[in-house]
Parts: C-alpha cells; structure tokens; sequence
C-alpha cells in the first residue's frame, strides 16, 4: 500500500471552509498568565497542518513527497538494534527525516526482535504502516514480520532460508548470501550489516553514506573488525543492486543537498528529557534500573562529572524516591526516574512529598502491565495511578509530553512546576516515546527557549545572588539565640507553611540561617510542628489543595488541538489523545480526509490538573451518546488486511451521528480507556468510541484510520442517522 | 543538663520517664559540644514516638515515613555534604521495615549519624513486638510468644560494612552524648544503638533490668587525632568512660573486627556498651564527581551554559 500524499482536508469539498474559530475557553483561563514561551511551545489554539512554526518539531505531519519504511529483525544478540540505528544516522546524515523503533523481548539471546526504520522528506515522528522491505537474519523474523509487509515490497533473506510455500505472492522476495558475505569478512557477527546493507541497497540508498554511518558507530572498535563489517554492508549492497527489477516502487529520491545536514539531530524521549532536565538545572537523580526509563539513569550517570551531576543508583525505588525529596529539601533540583512498576514503590513517597510540599520530579516510563507485565513493550495504563499516586488528597501535577520536542520541554518545564508548587509532578513518558529515534532540527531543542524559574523560593545553604532573602528581623533574632539559650529558637517565626492567598508558602532550603525548622508529614501548622487539630488541619488541607487552583489558572495547559478541519461545527470526528499517540493520530486525521471522514486532534500534554471549563466548545456543541462502542485494534497482525473484532454494544440507541460536532473518539493505548474515564469524571463528556491497543505495540496511523471508519460504520448501522 | 542553642519551648509528647527525654538531651549537648550551628543540622526521623523528635529542638529536621529516614537522609547529605545529618528512628524503623536501607547505607559508608532508640517494642502502635524483642515474649500480635530470634544490630550492621558502631543508654545521657559526638565526628556512617525502656508498653526491659546488665567497655585503641572530625570534642569530662569493674576484661580494641563481632553479639546478661567497632573510610560522597564544583544547592541553575549544551546536542548529530 503505497501511501498517497494528499493535503489534508481538501477530501470533502461540499462544505465551505470557514476561518478556524478559537475556543474561548480555552484561553479565559490562561489569558493573563501564559507566557509567551508557552504559547510557542504547545499553542491551545487549533494547530493547522500547514504550520510552519511546528514543521521542523514534526508536531503537525505536512505533505510527503515519500515515505518509506524499512525493518530489520532477528534473533536477540544478532545486532539488530544497533543496524537499525546505523541507518537512522546514515540517512539524517544524508539529509533524509529518519524514524527508528525498536521491537525487542525481555531476554538477552535468542528470540524475534526487529528495527523498524522510516525514511521520509518531511519530518516523521511515528513508525511506518505497513513496511516496504523486511530484511531478515532467520527465518522465524521472515514469518513474524511477513504480515507487516506491503504489496509489492520486498523480503530478504538469507538465501539458505526456506519459507515453505509461496508465502505471499503480491511481494518480491530476495536471496542473498547474508551468511556468506559475512562469513567471508571472517566475521559472522556482522551478519546484521549485511541485512542493513541490503535493505538500503534496496531503497536506493547511497553505500557510501551507509559506510561513513557505520564507521562513525563503531568508531572505538579495533580498526579490523570496522572493515569487516564495512565490507559486509557493501558487498551486501552492490549484490542486491545488481539484483534489483527496475521500478522497484518503494525507493529514496535523493535529497537537492548530499552533504549532511548540520542542523539536524536524531535522538529518543528519553535522551531529550535528560537535555531539558539539564539544561533546567536538574542536579541530582536517585532511581534504579528498570526497562525503559534505565537509560534516563545512565544518561545522568555518564554526564556525572561535565555537568556536575549527582547520580545516584539506589538500593531500589523507594530509596531512590527518598533520596530525590532528601535532595529537594536543600534545594537541589532532584528527580527519579522509573517505569510503572517502580511507580507503584514510590508512591508513598509521592504522598510524603505532597504533604511536605517538597519539590519531586519522577518520570515514569510506562510499559506493557500489570505487574512484570511486557517489560520492553509499549503502552499507556499508568494514568490512573498517576492521577492519584497516594493516599489521602494532597497537590501533585501529572504531564504527558507526546513528541521529543515535547519530552525536551517537559525536562525543564517539570522542575520549575515542581518549585512553583512545591509538589510531586509525575512525566508520563513510554517506552515508544522514550525509545524511538527521532529526527529534528537542533533549534527545536533550544537553550534559549528553557526557563528557569524558582518560584517562592528563598534560596538555601548558600543564598545565591537574587534570591529573597526572609526578613531580617527573622535572621537577627536566629543570630541571637545562637549565643544565649533560653529564647524560643524554634525557627525563629519563620512560617514554611504560611497560609496564603495562592496556597504557596514561601520555601527556604535546609541550611539557609534563618529558616530553621522540620516538617512532617504528620498533618502540621504553619510553623511545620504537628497537630491535631481541626481548624488547623482544615485550614492546611485547603492551603495545600489551592495550590492546584493556583496552578490551573497560571500554568497548566488545556488540550491543543490540531487540524485543518474547522473546530466549530464541521469536525466528523474529533480524536481524544494523550501523550505519545499525537503523532500517530494527526497522520490518521489525512487518511480519514481520503475517505472523506473530517478529523481533527485534542491533545492533552498535562493530564493533572485539568478543569472541566477546558473543554473546548467543540465538544459542548457534540451530542451526548447513547452508547460507547469500544473498538479493540487486532492484537495481532498476521494478515495484510487485519478483522478488526467488535464488542458487542450493549443496548441500543443512537450514538451521537457525525454531523454537528462530530464524535468524540478516545484512542488510547491501555484497556479501560484511563483517559476516556478521567476526561468523563471531569467534563462530563464520554467519547462516543474508544479505540484502545494494548498489545505492547505501538498503534499506527492506519490502525486509528480502521478504528475509526468501522466505529462511524457501526454507529451509522444501528443508530438512526440524523442531520 | 546545661541549656543549649537547640533547646525548644516545643513540649514534647512523650510519656514521663520515656527514654526519649534522655536521648534528646544528649544530643543536644553533643551537638553544642561539637560547636555546631542549628541551621547546619539536619534530623532526619521516621515514624514512632521517638521519632517526633525533630519536632522538639531546634535544628533543621524531617519527619519523614516509616524507615525511610536514611533514605532521605542521604539525598540530603549528597546534595549537600556540608550539612551535618543525623537520623533518629526506633528499633522498628531502622531494622525492621528500613533493615535494607540500613544495611546499603553502612556498605556505602555514608556520612550520617545514625541513632537508633532501641526500646525493643512497638510503643506508637501500643506494644506489639519489634525486631529486636525476645523470644516467646507475648505481645498483642504474639499471643504465644515471638518465634522469632531478635535482631543483633551491631553484629548486622558489622556484617554490613558500617565504619563505627557502638551502643549507648538512654539512662546515662552524659555517656552517650560522649558517644553522640564521636559518631557524629566519623567520617562515614556511625550506628549508634541506644538502649531505653518505654514505661508504657515494655514491662520487662526496664531501667533495673538494664542496670543489671549494662556494662561499659573501654576503647583502648580510641585515637582521637584521626578521622575528619567536625568538631573536637569540646569536654573531655563528657562521656565517662570510667569502666565498670575489672578494667582489663572490659578493655576492648575497636580497630578488631573480630573481636567486635564477638561483642555485638554479646546479649542477655551481659550488654556492652561504648564503641564496639571503628574504622577510618573515605566516605561516599567524596568519590562523588558530581560535587566538585560545591554543594548543589549553591550552583546556578544554568551553569552548563549555551556553549556547554551545544557541545550535549553535538552529540546526537
């Protein structure tokens, strides 16, 4: 299936475009506090696919001259990962947007695993769907991956491979000598550079660019062993362009400039979080190693002595959550990183850091669950357990950045919430967000875009120039106690937790002279000593839980919306998302166009907290469903055309037709639709479809097209249609 | 005992005659023997009558949950190493539910104080058995009698690694503010294990029964010029260290290991107070590459600059 460009909403030509219409609540809130940064950063006006603002970030996918996508898969061990990742490089380097995802097990040796890589003109933030060629090292990766494969693409394989009958016969399959191109190098571990090399002799890539890729990769090997696997690739390569039919369909133009681009870097959420921490003055991380935030860990660890970092590896989760408030408490800018299962750990910790009002960033890397769950997979369930991460009520602020621009804004934007509110913040990344390549322009990840702001925060140990200092009748009347005994010294009438107006209480950090004093997480007064009582107990309780009106009203973020499609009245279809599937959806909303379907996107990048005046009005204008129809995607995909299975509805009744407003559908990687229940609870407005994925992989833009065109098939079946 | 910078007009909670009067009036004369300032200071406590202690003088202090306190306690010290921190906990908190921590933190030896009030019972919750209670002692969760044999903490906290580790009493306050002190001065991680009776929940080890068994060893290898102290100890009349009958078979090297473990293990009829075990370490946090440019807290938010962050993006090019 070869993917036809078109520019989105030009696919319906009955109605008649209107200027898009700002929602007005969206911005009522905000208007007085938003600050220029933010605007530019995640604008909650509709984003239009032709913004060239967002081109280079990738946020809004533009018009493709073309877009292929390759995926090497072998046994774990074979080195699939690292040829996937040599060809990423090699082809940002050549100037092309390059996607990488890795499809990996829980296991060191032995078992399928696969690297998917999309080449494109533009920039690409989500994985291909289907593959134009598959190039394997065994043949149990040539029949896992045979269903992802498009018509007319190609399968490599070793020529010793034996695929049984004519496995598909709309695809070209091609022998090559793999084994022997790689054991004449005398190097049969560098099988995997003759699979690399094939495939992108196959899409018409340049060896030599290939080669600089992998020179640069294995740049610290022995020189020997990086001719040989040199060699391998390009002998890999001139076999298959010898070989090649004419007209092969899938193939790389070649870019107006063949030198490499300087402006462009190709990394992973995970590695663009740690920038922004960074780069946002986050100094001190605790956190233990757990698939797929360890990396976030070892990031910090390598950058320990050029960045002045404290990396700690802790003894296990609760520790490391501990050791992030003990840090906070001096002033430091401390976080853990962890995935769903470390979450669970810490969340005592979360309650102590809520109470305490010390500031906490954790990030929790989400993956396949409950429990051990899919360990190196992909998914979205963490969110209940975010949005309420301990017991009892306490303050705390939950983002989901959704693209590596968006990770790198989170890595900064986290800690001064963190400062401002003197509470945990939770970044609900994933393992396809945090893993995945990515190709940008280096300005998306600026410096001079990255604020730095304390909020009340007096400054600690040693007070750094500019902060506030607390008043001077507070620091004399400490220097005195110091020599005489019998004063009350108990902190010498500094309130941390003054009641305010906003709910903040201004912060010093332990060490400051004239700070002295000891929270605890038992219920305290206004001088941190513990209490019991009612009235005070009501009194902190509300101080605390206003700071999250505080934080509504000045700095959490509604949803984005993204769309040609006009916002008021014209939409089919408007897509709930949150997180990592933003990418994946705004490409969906171009394949719906096609079949005349008009979409658009709300994005929700802060998930907590949230008010039920952010709903657009785009939604108040939808009808209210009879039924939700969940569409559950197919968990499996081993035929070029998947069945997507239907629950059965329950009741009858008519689900809210397209028309005006549209439909609300939820997608969402998790089985209970987190997000749908979350969105209800606040707004009141249940999607009308929940398209959820939860088989540990990461759910494609056609997937969500599928959803969708059956749901509104359904709902146009049972419902009686209406205008 | 005389007043100090710490003292508080806070009126603890403690039941009259709690050992928790002692142990806190002695470490308020440690840390005034020591010289040291009450915004220099960091308590870091857990969760138990004992560990409300932070609430009652006058230092920098944190309440944190039920053994986690170390935890806590290191995130501050590494952030920080120019901060003095302490931890106070029970026998429930240290070596029940936060055994692990404790036993990472002596390997590590990280620079904390740890004081532990070993008063061998549950006291917050109203009596149930702790770690280090007797065997076939009845309790309210043991109806039968515990099963268990109980926690040695020194010997585990031998075992584990830990550079000082000694026992003090919370019914010989100046003894053990001596103590205090010396932990408090050792570079590393120091468990001082402080026995104390609670009058309300803990019938049997009372302050006779302990009299009858206490008694104080004397370091003869205690060498006073080593290690990176924080303070001189300012009194050497502090901490008493006459000891009690024959003097040579309470003569005690804490530079043996071997000999320590001996001691630590030594319960019942005999219980050695004083230092049972010390050793001069680097402690952890100054292996730290992280902390050479100073304390945390004091750096500048952006100090790696725009040049700095171009070279990170470099990188990923």
């Amino acid at each position: 299936m070869h993917t036809t460009p078109r520019t989105p909403g030009t696919a319906h030509t009955s109605r008649t475009p209107r200027t898009p219409h700002i929602p007005r609540t969206l911005h009522a809130s905000q208007a007085s506090h938003v600050s220029p940064a933010d605007l530019h950063a995640s604008p909650s006006h509709v984003t239009a696919f032709d913004d060239s603002a967002s081109f280079e970030c990738g946020t809004c996918p533009p018009v493709r001259r073309f877009d292929v996508s390759l995926s090497i898969g072998g046994d774990a061990g074979q080195g699939v990962e690292s040829a996937g990742a040599i060809a990423c490089r090699a082809l940002m380097r050549a100037g092309y947007f390059a996607f990488g995802m890795a499809d990996y097990r829980s296991r060191i040796r032995g078992g399928t695993n696969f690297y998917q890589v999309r080449a494109s003109d533009a920039p690409v933030l989500c994985h291909g769907d289907p593959v134009h060629v598959i190039a394997t090292l065994t043949r149990d990766a040539a029949l896992t991956q045979l269903g992802n494969l498009a018509r007319g693409g190609a399968l490599i394989c070793d020529e010793s491979v034996d695929l049984g009958l004519d496995p598909r016969p709309d695809i070209g399959v091609l022998s090559v000598p793999i084994v022997s191109i790689a054991e004449n190098a005398g190097s049969k571990a560098s099988m995997n550079m003759a699979a690399l090399g094939a495939a992108m002799g196959v899409i018409g890539f340049s060896i030599d660019a290939l080669c600089a890729a992998i020179e640069q990769r294995f740049a610290r090997k022995a020189e020997s062993v990086v001719r040989a696997n040199v060699q391998v690739a390009r002998e890999a390569h001139e076999y298959v362009s010898g070989r090649l039919n004419e007209g092969f369909p899938f193939s790389l133009p070649p870019v107006p400039s063949a030198s490499p681009s300087p402006s462009r870097i190709l990394l992973s959420g995970n590695e663009a979080f740690c920038l922004g921490a960074a780069a946002g003055g986050c100094r001190f991380i605790a956190a233990y190693p757990m698939t797929p935030a360890t990396t976030i860990l070892e990031w910090m660890a390598a950058h320990a002595a050029d960045l002045g970092i404290v990396a700690v590896h802790a003894e296990d989760e609760i520790a490391a959550a501990c050791m992030a408030v003990g840090a906070g408490l001096t002033g430091a800018r401390a976080m853990t990183s962890t995935s769903g299962g470390g979450l669970c750990l810490m969340t005592e910790a979360c309650g102590m850091a809520g109470m305490t009002e010390v500031p906490l960033v954790i990030v929790d890397v989400q993956r396949g669950g409950p429990s051990t769950g899919l360990p190196t997979r992909t998914e979205q369930s963490d969110l209940l357990l975010a949005f309420h991460p301990s017991h009892g009520d306490f303050p705390h602020i939950v983002l989901a950045p959704g693209t590596v621009q968006q990770c790198f804004e989170a890595g900064y934007r986290a800690f001064n919430l963190a400062d401002r509110y003197q509470c945990p913040v939770i970044v609900l990344l994933d393992s396809y967000v945090g893993g995945s390549l990515v190709t940008l322009g280096r300005s998306c990840l600026s410096w001079n875009a990255v604020e730095r702001d304390r909020g009340e925060y007096l400054g600690g140990y040693e007070t750094a120039p500019g902060t506030r200092e607390i008043s001077t009748a507070n620091v004399d009347a400490i220097a005195d106690t110091a020599s005489t005994s019998t004063a009350d010294t108990t902190g010498g009438g500094y309130l941390r937790y003054a009641l305010t107006e906003t709910g903040i209480s201004p912060r010093v950090g332990f060490g400051h002279a004239g700070g002295v004093h000891a929270p605890s997480t038992d219920e305290h007064e206004e001088d941190a000593h513990i209490t019991e009582e009612s009235g005070v107990r009501v009194g902190m309780m509300r101080k605390r839980m206003r700071k999250m009106e505080t934080a509504l009203a000045n700095h959490m973020r509604g949803p984005a919306m993204y769309g040609d499609a006009v916002v008021n009245g014209d939409v089919d279809v408007t897509l709930l998302v949150w997180g990592s599937t933003l990418p994946a959806a705004c490409e969906a909303v171009a394949l719906l166009a096609a079949d005349g379907i008009c979409a658009n996107v709300m994005h929700y990048t802060d998930v907590w907290p949230v008010s039920d005046m952010e709903a657009p009005l785009t939604l108040r204008a939808m009808r209210e469903p009879r039924q939700t129809v969940t569409m559950r995607v197919p968990q499996t995909a081993t035929t070029p055309e998947p069945q997507i299975p239907m629950d059965d509805a329950t009741g009858a009744g008519n689900v809210g037709a397209p028309g005006a407003g549209g439909m609300l559908v939820a997608v969402e990687q998790n089985y209970t639709g987190q997000m749908s229940l979350i969105h209800r609870m606040i707004t009141g407005r249940a999607p009308d479809l929940a398209v959820l994925k939860y088989d540990g992989r990461q759910i494609s833009p056609r997937e969500i097209a599928d959803g969708v065109r059956e749901g509104l098939h359904r709902s146009r079946k049972e419902g009686a249609p209406d205008a | 005992m005389p007043d100090t910078p710490f003292d508080s007009k806070q009126k603890p909670v403690w039941c009259p005659g709690c050992g928790d009067y002692g142990i806190m009036a002695a470490l308020k004369q440690a840390f005034a023997s020591l010289g040291l300032k009450p915004h220099r200071i960091v308590i870091v406590s857990g969760i138990g009558c004992g560990s409300k202690l932070p609430d009652y003088l006058s230092a920098y202090g944190y309440m944190s949950i039920h053994g986690r306190p170390l935890a806590v306690a290191t995130g501050v010290k590494l952030a920080n190493p120019e901060l003095t921190v302490v931890v106070v906990d029970g026998d429930g908190d240290a070596y029940g539910i936060g055994g692990n921590h404790m036993i990472h933190t002596a390997r590590r030896n990280m620079d904390i104080t740890h004081i532990v009030q070993n008063n061998q019972v549950y006291a917050l919750t109203k009596g149930q058995f702790s770690p280090t209670t007797e065997k076939g002692r009845r309790t309210s969760t043991s109806p039968f009698g515990v099963i268990e044999e109980p926690v040695m903490p020194l010997a585990l906290a031998l075992a584990a690694g830990a550079t000082f580790v000694a026992r003090g009493a919370a019914f010989d306050p100046r003894y053990t503010a001596g103590l205090m002190a010396e932990a408090i001065s050792h570079p590393g991680y120091a468990l001082l294990d402080v026995l104390q009776p609670c009058v309300s929940f803990n019938k049997i080890n009372t302050y006779e029964w302990y009299r009858q068994r206490v008694y104080k060893v004397e370091d003869r290898s205690q060498d006073r010029s080593q290690g990176r102290s924080q303070g001189r100890l300012a009194d050497d009349s502090l901490g008493d260290r006459k000891p009690d009958g024959d003097q040579r078979a309470n003569s005690h090297d804490s530079g043996d290991f071997h000999a320590a473990m001996k001691l630590a293990r030594e319960w019942g009829d005999r219980i050695p107070l004083g230092v049972i075990y010390r050793r001069t370490e680097e402690p952890y946090h100054s292996s730290l590459p992280g902390l050479a440019r100073g304390p945390l807290p004091a750096r500048p938010l952006d100090d790696i600059g725009a040049d700095g962050f171009a070279r990170l993006l470099d990188g990923y090019a």
